[in-house]
């Protein structure tokens, strides 16, 4: 996983609420086997018609709109497992998202994909929504050291919460395998203590 | 100190404890399949780790299989490499895998249950966000990402935050022709799609008591289309019975000892839950989706919301556009193309059974198109055991072979952009049928009724 510290970018808008990974990237789309190139689909059924050209009124086909964080509304990620979401707008070059709320299994594979979800509250969000639509070149500062949101033309900054441990395994590149691995031997004890072993 | 179910679970299950406050869970059953697997042996391959405990691990190919001619290779050449690569690693790696073809191949959450692999007590993780099904045995079981996946497959654990806790009574008797669908469906438009998210969800109550085995999957199966974690029902006799004698249910004294283990897994009178709501069995009524997500939804009889908060408008709008329907109208009366009989949700014997009782000697409208999808080789096996097969070709149901299909349309098996589907599945995402398909869900029994009548009816003035 790629180490994650800070983002100096503008945020794409898509002002939606209860964002599905359905929506993300298709079923019809996870047939491949490994990790790239899924980027291509993302948000496939938005962004093109059926016979794949552009929709022009999609945001990701939208030239004033650019930059490495989607900014999205509230209940992002809903529904499937498929990690496959949280690959392809990483592989669509994004690295935050913000919400004022991931669905818990996105927020997980968000944070295994080095994809940070970057919580805000329902006002925060609703006024960054405003302000990119006004001007898409609103400069936005991710800092996850100092879990802090900063926008230079508000002359503010807002913080965020990050669990302690995933937060540290962003900003090295560490995932839980590494750790999960690491406790083997406490893994055998407890299956060695269990009552039960039907 | 009193304990709700998920803690006891929970805490039988604690490795260790970090100091950020996760804990490592060892996780007692791991099931897979073709979509979310790949990506996690590659994973375990890149890192030269072993995989730790194989037998703890079941494989079944389901979500891109086709439902038709599985006999024969399968034709699509991407899903044909999707289901090869899992049967090598399944070889490779010496997992127990049910794939096409095999007696005990099906959707994985049909047959987790079925062959005794899900029990009480245990701690069950799949690539899947519908794992919840598992929790009406009382387990806590939950979906998880590919990551994840590779996780177990190295450690058998996973590390996790612990859940909050949340109870959904439901009171009394449900009305003639109200299923364990409708139940749910009405738990989620209450709570919203995102009403419970952070929280393991038990549901308790006389009416989710008195429910069979197969209508409490799906009434847990369902538990994330409210953003839950998992959902879980406390184990009683119906549940023992149940598992009793399934292949991998324990047998002789290991039976005796679960059984005591088992009988004490309820949540103690004392117990703290962050969040409670009780609702009335006689205030439930058959019910459908309107939308594009599974809190969307109204009695059968009720119309599409005329108001909403003006934060929510342009979200709802844009659904309401997406599915061609205007606030404040009733469904009644609405022509329906496909009606999609299948999925995690409601696909085992029980759901078959209702749909053959209702269309025995009715044919489904002309102009509707009526596939019926078992979960599992089992109980496609059952059904033609019981001669619901015949029962189903004369009302005119396409009988399929078992699989994942037109719930997420990963296969060949599509609703055409535009047509109207009363799905028995899980969700009613834009797309999710195929592109451009309108996705109605309702129970197997709504579902049978309306591919009858060829349009949205009251199914209660229907009922045989």
């Amino acid at each position: 996983m790629e180490k994650f510290q800070t983002l100096h970018t503008t945020g794409v808008p898509l002002p939606f609420e209860n964002v599905d990974t359905d929506q993300i990237i298709p079923a019809r789309f996870l047939k491949a086997t490994t990790r790239e190139g899924f980027g291509e689909n993302l948000f496939r059924d938005w962004r093109y018609n059926a016979d794949g050209s552009p929709k022009a009124d999609f945001v990701l086909n939208n030239p004033r709109y650019s930059g490495e964080i989607l900014v999205a509304g509230k209940n992002f990620g809903c529904g499937s497992s498929r990690e496959h979401a949280a690959w392809a707008l990483y592989d669509a070059g994004f690295r935050t998202v913000i919400s004022s709320y991931f669905a818990d299994i996105f927020r997980g594979n968000a944070l295994n994909t080095g994809l940070l979800p970057l919580q805000v509250d329902d006002k925060v969000l609703a006024r960054l929504l405003a302000a990119i639509e006004a001007d898409p070149q609103l400069e936005l500062v991710v800092d996850l050291p100092a879990q802090t949101l900063a926008v230079p033309a508000w002359d503010e900054t807002v913080s965020f919460a990050i669990d302690p441990y995933k937060k540290e395994c962003l900003i090295n590149g560490y995932d839980d395998i590494d750790f999960l691995v690491n406790q083997k031997s406490a893994i055998e004890a407890y299956e060695q203590q269990r009552a039960w072993t039907w | 100190m009193a304990r709700s179910l998920v803690d006891k679970i929970w805490d039988a299950h604690v490795v260790r404890s970090i100091a950020s406050g996760q804990d490592v869970v060892y996780i007692d059953r791991h099931l897979i399949h073709e979509v979310t697997s790949p990506q996690a042996f590659d994973e375990l391959a890149a890192r030269n780790l072993p995989l730790f405990r194989p037998s703890q691990i079941i494989a079944t190919a389901d979500h891109n299989v086709p439902t038709l001619n599985q006999h024969m290779p399968i034709e699509e050449p991407l899903s044909r490499s999707q289901v090869d690569k899992l049967t090598e690693n399944c070889q490779k790696y010496g997992i127990e895998l049910y794939g096409l073809g095999h007696q005990r191949q099906g959707i994985v959450h049909v047959i987790g249950p079925e062959l005794g692999l899900t029990q009480p007590g245990m701690t069950i993780v799949c690539g899947d966000s519908h794992t919840s099904t598992h929790g009406a045995f009382g387990a806590v079981a939950f979906g998880i990402g590919t990551s994840q996946v590779a996780q177990v497959m190295a450690s058998q654990c996973l590390l996790l935050t612990r859940p909050k806790r949340m109870r959904v009574a439901v009171e009394g008797t449900l009305r003639p022709g109200v299923t364990a669908k409708d139940l749910i469906l009405y738990i989620i438009a209450k709570l919203g799609t995102g009403g419970a998210t952070g929280y393991f969800v038990e549901y308790a109550g006389s009416a989710v008591r008195s429910l069979s085995m197969e209508g409490r999957m799906t009434v847990c199966n369902m538990s994330i289309e409210m953003g839950a974690r998992g959902g879980l029902i406390a184990p009683d006799a119906t549940t023992f019975a149940y598992v009793a004698g399934r292949p991998f249910a324990p047998k002789g004294e290991a039976w005796e000892q679960a059984l005591a283990y088992w009988e004490t897994l309820y949540s103690d009178e004392e117990a703290v839950f962050d969040a409670e709501f009780v609702y009335d069995a006689a205030d439930i009524t058959p019910m459908i989706t309107y939308g594009t997500n599974p809190g969307m939804g109204i009695p059968l009889t009720g119309r599409v919301p005329s108001q909403v908060p003006d934060a929510e408008a342009e979200s709802f709008d844009k659904s309401l556009k997406y599915m061609g329907f205007e606030r404040g109208e009733s469904l009644l009366g609405k022509q329906i193309d496909y009606v999609f009989i299948g999925s995690c949700t409601n696909s085992r014997i029980e759901d078959l059974r209702a749909v053959a009782a209702y269309v025995a000697g009715k044919h489904k409208a002309s102009h509707v198109e009526a596939i019926i999808v078992p979960g599992s080789k089992q109980v496609e096996q059952q059904a033609i055991a019981e001669g619901i097969d015949k029962v189903l070709a004369a009302a005119g149901f396409e009988l399929r072979e078992p699989g994942c299909s037109a719930c997420l349309a990963m296969n060949e098996d599509k609703i055409p952009a535009g047509a109207y589907c009363v799905a028995t599945s899980n969700r009613n995402f834009e797309g999710r049928q195929g592109p451009g398909s309108r996705t109605l869900l309702a129970s197997p029994l709504v579902a049978a009724i309306t591919a009858v009548q060829g349009r949205i009816v009251d199914i209660t003035q229907y009922l045989n």
